[in-house]
């Protein structure tokens, strides 16, 4: 029974990455974008000094573009749900005799591979660009905290997935709540004192924040406002509930 | 012994009964049919019963599992052949056959040699490593099939199985049907709007209309109840002579169309002269008159009130609709 379930996660796995080293076009576009964010606002806004930020600007975008990467590659694996439920395939998933927590897991595992592999290409790059890593136990953590952004996104795009029917739904969300939640999660601009209230009131409730600020203090070690581990901690109970939302969704859904 | 039964499976979308309380079972081992036209609930019925749709209301157990609360257990039991493509088009054959058999958790060699087994017998062998996508319908369809039939399930549903496929395979396909119905003693409940399909394949059919089930009989007694054969004929003041027909007791039923009478009587050819002599005395002229054995046809029409022709001019339009969203 259980090598059914490990061989049912682990041939949803395999599908992800069959269809994502065939999709070129595809690769190539979800490293280049990040990339871009990379080198034209770290070229353009190395001049300006922002409050609350030491050193390079560079070394202060990098971890927010490695998160941005991962959440959008991920999120793109949870609504992808939407494609096969247009496709007719969802029905062929639903039907064989695999529990609902196994599809999703093969689902998200096989999401946070490709993810991870888009995050590391810009990790790397950022390294090359200059970026230090101080520690090896902030290295690690941050390592889990890619692992959990992924899964985090993932559960978030299952649940828009089997909450719409068309992809319009997604474009409106990805535009109208995930793009704002971005530019208020300090990956582009720190979180500082001076920025209105109620500006740093919605920052610090938006879990994308907590997710750059670990990035940013378990990868580089400077510029972050909590403790590594704090955000790691707020990290892993957004996670918890996107994870547990997604999949009850999931296995509510009919096809 | 029976493996599905149903109490008053009902199915609502909004304001609209796709499904309105049916009740029935299926004995293990037989080839069931539901035969309708297109919107009968068909369909809708299979995704209940495959657990991928909830009933608004009733229950119905397969296998002795409750389709609502063992979900789980009744997707063990199950093999599917849907009527929309459920392909992964990026996947070439041979790989959405093998995510199929590992999903089914088929050992190694099992795999290996079903799924050479199954592209055989669709003829897809020399296909297997092209992505589906670049699939024709025909093609897709067959892969398709040879999918549902690759785990050895208890109870197989096919939907449509040979819709838009030429006749050739679906003779292919209808043989093995049959081959996997009584050699791996596979429960087969099948739709169609086929009536040479239901005629072939099925020991029992049942036919659907409208959300309702009509009647339920084998394809013998059904047709039986039609009468041992079926007078078909075309005369001038049809509803005065329907009238004097009716009543004659040797007339099982009697049916009046736009243009024609159907008769259900034995011994048909015997009848022809009675039938003349009637007319005769009404001064009613008959214009053509024919005798045959029943068809499922006229099962169809005798419990619908309407030939399965009747829906056809929309069905084309469907089908190539159908044909249009699979490639896209």
């Amino acid at each position: 029974m259980m090598g059914r379930e490990f061989q049912a996660i682990y041939v949803m796995w395999l599908r992800q990455m069959k269809r994502f080293v065939r999709a070129k076009s595809r690769i190539v576009a979800s490293i280049v974008q990040p990339l871009f964010f990379l080198f034209i606002l770290g070229s353009g806004f190395r001049v300006a000094t922002f409050e609350g930020v030491s050193g390079d600007y560079l070394h202060f975008l990098a971890p927010g573009i490695i998160t941005m990467a991962i959440m959008f590659s991920s999120m793109f694996t949870g609504v992808s749900v939407l494609w096969d439920k247009q496709f007719g395939f969802l029905q062929e998933v639903l039907v064989a005799p695999i529990k609902r927590t196994s599809i999703i897991l093969g689902r998200t595992l096989g999401g946070a591979t490709t993810a991870l592999l888009q995050g590391f290409i810009i990790l790397i790059i950022s390294i090359a660009l200059g970026v230090r890593i101080p520690d090896i136990f902030g290295f690690i953590l941050m390592l889990i905290m890619m692992v959990l952004i992924s899964f985090t996104a993932v559960g978030f795009g299952l649940i828009i997935a089997t909450k719409m029917n068309d992809f319009q739904g997604f474009q409106i969300i990805m535009n109208l709540i995930i793009m704002p939640l971005f530019f208020l999660s300090s990956a582009f601009f720190p979180i500082s004192e001076s920025l209105p209230a109620w500006l740093k009131a919605i920052s610090f409730a938006n879990p994308l924040f907590y997710m750059v600020d670990g990035m940013r203090g378990s990868l580089t070690g400077a510029n972050n406002v909590f403790p590594p581990l704090v955000d790691f901690l707020v990290v892993f109970f957004v996670c918890i509930v996107m994870m547990s939302l997604g999949s009850y969704f999931f296995s509510k859904s009919e096809a | 012994m029976d493996i599905i039964t149903t109490i008053d499976l009902t199915k609502k979308f909004n304001d609209f009964t796709a499904v309105d309380h049916i009740s029935f079972s299926i004995k293990k081992g037989e080839i069931f049919g539901f035969l309708g036209p297109n919107g009968a609930g068909k369909t809708t019925t299979i995704k209940m019963l495959t657990t991928l749709l909830y009933p608004t209301e009733g229950s119905a157990t397969l296998s002795d599992f409750d389709i609502i609360k063992e979900r789980d257990d009744v997707r063990q039991k199950i093999g599917v052949v849907f009527q929309e493509p459920a392909l992964d088009t990026e996947l070439t054959g041979k790989e959405n056959l093998d995510f199929h058999a590992r999903m089914y958790g088929l050992s190694k060699d099992k795999r290996k040699n079903r799924i050479n087994d199954v592209l055989q017998l669709v003829d897809l062998v020399e296909k297997k490593d092209v992505l589906v996508k670049n699939y024709s319908g025909g093609m897709k369809r067959r892969l398709e099939i040879a999918r549902g039939l690759m785990h050895y399930p208890t109870v197989l549903f096919l939907d449509e199985p040979t819709l838009g496929l030429d006749s050739q395979t679906r003779r292919a396909i209808w043989e093995y049907i049959k081959k996997m119905n009584k050699e791996e003693d596979t429960t087969i409940f099948l739709t169609t709007h086929y009536m040479d399909e239901a005629d072939y394949l099925c020991d029992r059919v049942g036919i659907i209309d409208k959300g309702k089930i009509l009647v339920i009989d084998t394809i013998q007694n059904l047709k039986n109840s039609v009468g041992n054969d079926v007078i078909t004929l075309s005369c001038s003041e049809l509803d005065k002579f329907t009238k004097r027909l009716e009543k004659e007791d040797w007339i099982k039923n009697i049916k009046r169309h736009d243009l024609h009478l159907t008769l259900g009587v034995e011994k048909g050819e015997e009848k022809i002269p009675a039938i003349f002599e009637i007319a005769h005395k009404l001064k009613i002229k008959i214009k053509s008159i024919s005798v045959r054995k029943p068809t499922l046809d006229d099962v169809f029409l005798h419990f619908t009130g309407r030939t399965m022709r009747d829906f056809e001019p929309e069905s084309p339009m469907k089908e190539m609709a159908k044909f249009y969203n699979r490639r896209r």
